[in-house]
């Protein structure tokens, strides 16, 4: 059974935006989309461990900001032609509330 | 049901359509692509170094056949298209396959011309067009000595030298006495057949031959006057005709290619083409540039979009023979309108021709040295006017860096293990072999899939050459033509000029306004367009901070460790013990691991934690300091020296004028970082001449410099003008920044800017014209209302955007 904890609700993030939860492995980023999508990915970047958190967010991508790599938010893939992964968490939503399983 | 879109032709042209196309809507169309050759797509182009052995066709492949399973594309290899039915609207094969269509893309290529003299059908004598062409050429260069190429243009000599390197005696003939004639005047195609012939070619030049002799296969070649000299294999590349064979039979007008209007489409509005079947405005192409330029505009239209059109193009060229460099591009005959600039050094083997015309760059041809030949092709392109840089026209500018390239400004003499990018790691063999084994055709796609050239930018003169040099020309869009990101088609001058004429006060509004393809844009478009409606709307735009990079976002400069960069501000780079005490009281109280007195004259506390930043700030506020803006795109730092205050050889009080300046400016948005030095005399010690915007004191006045910068590649100011008092000073200071601040496009620093738009034309509108520059000053004073307010007080004391700093919980 998944462990969930609940971390705030969605207006607590920005929309196109990004808040850190302190998590017991380090930060991980909590994002919001423009469809009021949450994702979460551990805050390192898969290149050189650049807080994604910091970067700019755009339909399911967040672009890093210390090289520009694009990460998909979903599935923590970082899109071609470069390549690697971002640590993801599962998120679940109940009424507004924000649930995160580590 | 899907409409159904039907390509005749399985080329570079056409299949770039439907690439071009996918992108835009891959759920539009039901493809159909007819190829007469067994092959898939490959890169034509690539087709000389396969025959000098130096590729293989896998290579050079660019659309497998897996690649049309993937796409949902029927591929039919190996039939050739013999009918349409224009009224059923059906395509019919050679071997009776019928399919459909709603819309039909005709993209048959060229075929080569083969001179009708006797004996041209005989055995042994071949055309340079396709891979069974090359089959055909390295078969006969296993078995056979001698080989005569017919026509010393592009093509043939790229076959010659391929033949050459296969182990035969190849002689070329040419009917005219300059080689490559369309790419190259009488000086240049002389020093490239001295070349040539130095590796083992041989030439007749003038020469028209008058039978190919030989029974049952060739034996032997006949020329005007009676020479004969025997051949093995003779190979005809004496140039394309357009293949219009079935367009015409069909009742599509043509002339000397299918006729197309600018959104590429034929008399028949359901039918397009494109490639170098099609003739546009009297013009058709040979290259692959303008094809490519077509192909996009084709598939703005097919998925019905409708907004872009073709207006011809402008085309350079390079000769794919490993170790020769020459470029041309352009008109570089010219005629009586015209003037020329030549530079020519003998025993260097570097000539150099530039055509002006109206103090444009109307063509340009090179030999031995092109590493300009990229920016002469820009300036064609933007028809940037050249007077005010006429005397250094010839020494070149380069797209190439003072630094982090060894010193290597020809890629062609580099040896494929020698490191191109400094910053990335990246090798001359590494470019040019991902340029073929992934089918990358601009230097965006080079620097995405290689790194290279895509940090600093310094060894960008490298990476094109290499990239002219393996494709045999420069496919990269003109930085004016050039559209802001993937998520639109319109160019940075577009939309800046959209975001004015539609009143549009936010990033989003634009997008919507301005039919975005992407819902939020993306990192590239969203802070460029939050800009451009600052600078327009400056009272009402709203500044999304979501669209603002990181440093801009929490006013700090992000580190590689995640922590901040934390810089007040010192007007004019004057400080007091005060100051100084309060930066080491803070430094001390936050742990600060690192200070440093900065390149501009400030100090900068490093390694501050994200959530400190507030406190930080706080503490400096206190203290009587602001924002020193070092994270922005916006004025950064005016630099003094101390003047004649204190300097025994000042003449005006730079340091007061400095300070002026920054207070008048401070806080300004700008398309990048902006500095400013002001100079107590000509000895410069504040290095007025390589900032953006300099003032060098002088005893009857000051001296305004204008588009300097150091870093990457250093570029000295253009002297804008002299003038003599303070207010002139401020009011041209004010000008220049604003002009600056509407027009160029965003990420563009002001010695770029200036490049493409020239000197001439800024000295138009701030020197000469008194009533602009009085509006441009006013504006420039009117946005200042706007964003003379600290960023640091309003986070660290006026409750704005407190949730940046602070984290959300935390958990486990």
């Amino acid at each position: 059974m998944a462990d969930w904890k609940e971390i705030g609700i969605i207006e607590d993030i920005p929309k196109l935006g990004s808040r850190i939860v302190e998590g017991p492995d380090g930060d991980i980023a909590i994002f919001r989309n423009s469809k009021d999508e949450i994702f979460a990915l551990k805050d390192e970047c898969p290149h050189k461990q650049g807080p994604l958190s910091q970067g700019i967010v755009h339909d399911r991508t967040v672009t890093c900001p210390l090289h520009n790599w694009k990460i998909e938010l979903d599935t923590g893939v970082v899109k071609a032609p470069d390549e690697g992964c971002a640590g993801r968490y599962d998120i679940k939503i109940e009424t507004g509330k924000i649930f995160i399983s580590l | 049901m899907k409409e159904r879109l039907v390509l005749i032709g399985n080329g570079m042209a056409g299949m770039r359509t439907i690439e071009e196309v996918l992108k835009l809507d891959d759920k539009m169309y039901d493809i159909t692509v007819f190829g007469s050759e067994p092959y898939g797509n490959y890169n034509r182009i690539l087709l000389s170094p396969v025959l000098a052995g130096e590729k293989t066709i896998d290579d050079i492949m660019l659309n497998d056949d897996q690649w049309y399973k993937d796409n949902n594309i029927t591929l039919h290899k190996n039939k050739t298209i013999v009918n349409i039915d224009r009224k059923k609207r059906t395509v019919i094969a050679d071997d009776g396959t019928e399919k459909s269509y709603d819309r039909l893309l005709i993209a048959t290529g060229s075929n080569p011309f083969i001179i009708p003299v006797p004996g041209h059908d005989l055995p042994g004598v071949i055309s340079f067009r396709d891979i069974y062409d090359v089959d055909l050429m390295l078969e006969a260069s296993k078995k056979h000595n001698h080989a005569v190429v017919i026509g010393g243009g592009l093509l043939g000599l790229e076959a010659a030298n391929g033949l050459m390197l296969q182990g035969m005696s190849v002689t070329v003939v040419h009917l005219g006495d300059v080689l490559m004639e369309r790419q190259m005047d009488p000086v240049a195609g002389g020093m490239l057949r001295k070349s040539l012939e130095e590796r083992g070619l041989n030439f007749l030049m003038s020469t028209s031959t008058e039978a190919i002799l030989g029974d049952d296969c060739v034996k032997a070649v006949r020329f005007k006057g009676g020479l004969e000299i025997s051949a093995d294999l003779v190979v005809m590349a004496v140039g394309i005709r357009p293949n219009i064979e079935l367009a015409e039979k069909v009742g599509l007008h043509c002339e000397r290619g299918v006729i197309v209007n600018d959104t590429m489409q034929t008399y028949d509005p359901k039918i397009y083409s494109v490639g170098e079947c099609v003739q546009h405005r009297g013009e058709a192409y040979g290259l692959v540039a303008p094809l490519f330029e077509q192909a996009k505009v084709c598939a703005n239209h097919l998925v019905k979009m409708g907004i872009s059109f073709y207006e011809g193009s402008v085309t350079s060229t390079k000769l794919k023979v490993t170790g020769i460099d020459l470029f041309s591009a352009g008109d570089f005959i010219g005629d009586d309108t015209t003037e020329d600039i030549v530079m020519q050094d003998v025993s260097r083997g570097v000539y150099k021709k530039v055509v002006l015309k109206d103090n444009k760059i109307h063509g340009a041809v090179m030999y031995g040295d092109t590493v300009d030949g990229a920016w002469y092709f820009q300036l064609l392109r933007d028809q940037t006017d050249v007077s005010e840089i006429r005397e250094s026209l010839m020494l070149g500018q380069a797209h190439l860096g003072d630094s982090g390239h060894g010193g290597h400004n020809a890629a062609a003499a580099m040896s494929d293990d020698m490191e191109v990018c400094g910053c990335n790691g990246v090798t001359k063999g590494c470019v040019a072999k991902a340029i073929t084994e992934k089918g990358l055709f601009t230097l965006d796609d080079v620097r995405a899939h290689t790194k290279a050239s895509a940090s600093c930018g310094s060894c960008t003169g490298l990476v094109e050459q290499i990239i002219a040099s393996t494709l045999g020309g420069d496919y990269s869009v003109s930085e004016q033509e050039k559209p802001v990101c993937k998520c639109t088609d319109m160019t940075h001058e577009a939309v800046q000029s959209a975001i004015k004429a539609q009143h549009l006060t936010s990033g989003l509004d634009a997008m919507k306004a301005l039919d975005w393809r992407t819902d939020d844009g993306c990192h590239i478009c969203r802070p460029a367009l939050n800009y451009y409606v600052i600078v327009a709307w400056p009272a009402e735009a709203f500044d999304d901070p979501r669209s603002r990079f990181i440093n801009e976002r929490v006013h700090a400069n992000i580190q590689k460790d995640g922590t901040y960069s934390v810089i007040p501000r010192m007007w004019g780079g004057v400080t007091n013990p005060k100051e100084l005490r309060a930066i080491a009281d803070i430094a001390d109280k936050y742990d600060v691991p690192t200070v440093k007195v900065t390149g501009g004259q400030r100090i900068d506390l490093l390694g501050v934690k994200k959530d400190d930043l507030p406190k930080m700030w706080k503490d400096l506020n206190n203290a009587g300091m602001v924002s020193g803006h070092a994270y922005g795109k916006s004025l950064r730092t005016v630099k003094t020296c101390v003047g004649e205050q204190w300097c025994r050889f000042g003449t005006q009080d730079s340091t007061a004028m400095g300070i002026k300046l920054e207070q008048l400016t401070w806080g300004s948005w700008m398309p990048h970082k902006f500095k400013i030095a002001v100079s107590g005399c000509p000895r410069n010690c504040a290095e007025a001449t390589i900032k953006d915007f300099g003032v060098v004191a002088v005893d009857s006045g000051w001296e305004l410099h204008v588009g300097g910068n150091g870093g990457i590649k250093v570029r000295a100011t253009d002297l804008l003008c002299k003038v003599t008092t303070e207010e002139e000073v401020i009011e041209y200071c004010q000008a220049f920044t604003q002009l600056y601040r509407e027009e160029a496009y965003y990420l563009d620093r002001t010695a770029p800017w200036i490049e493409r738009v020239g000197l001439t034309y800024v000295k138009e509108r701030i020197v000469e014209n008194d009533a602009l520059r009085k509006e441009l000053s006013d504006r420039f004073v009117e946005s200042q209302k706007y964003s003379q307010t600290d960023p640091w007080a309003e986070r660290a004391t006026g409750g704005v955007e407190t949730n940046e700093f602070i984290p959300l919980t935390k958990i486990g």
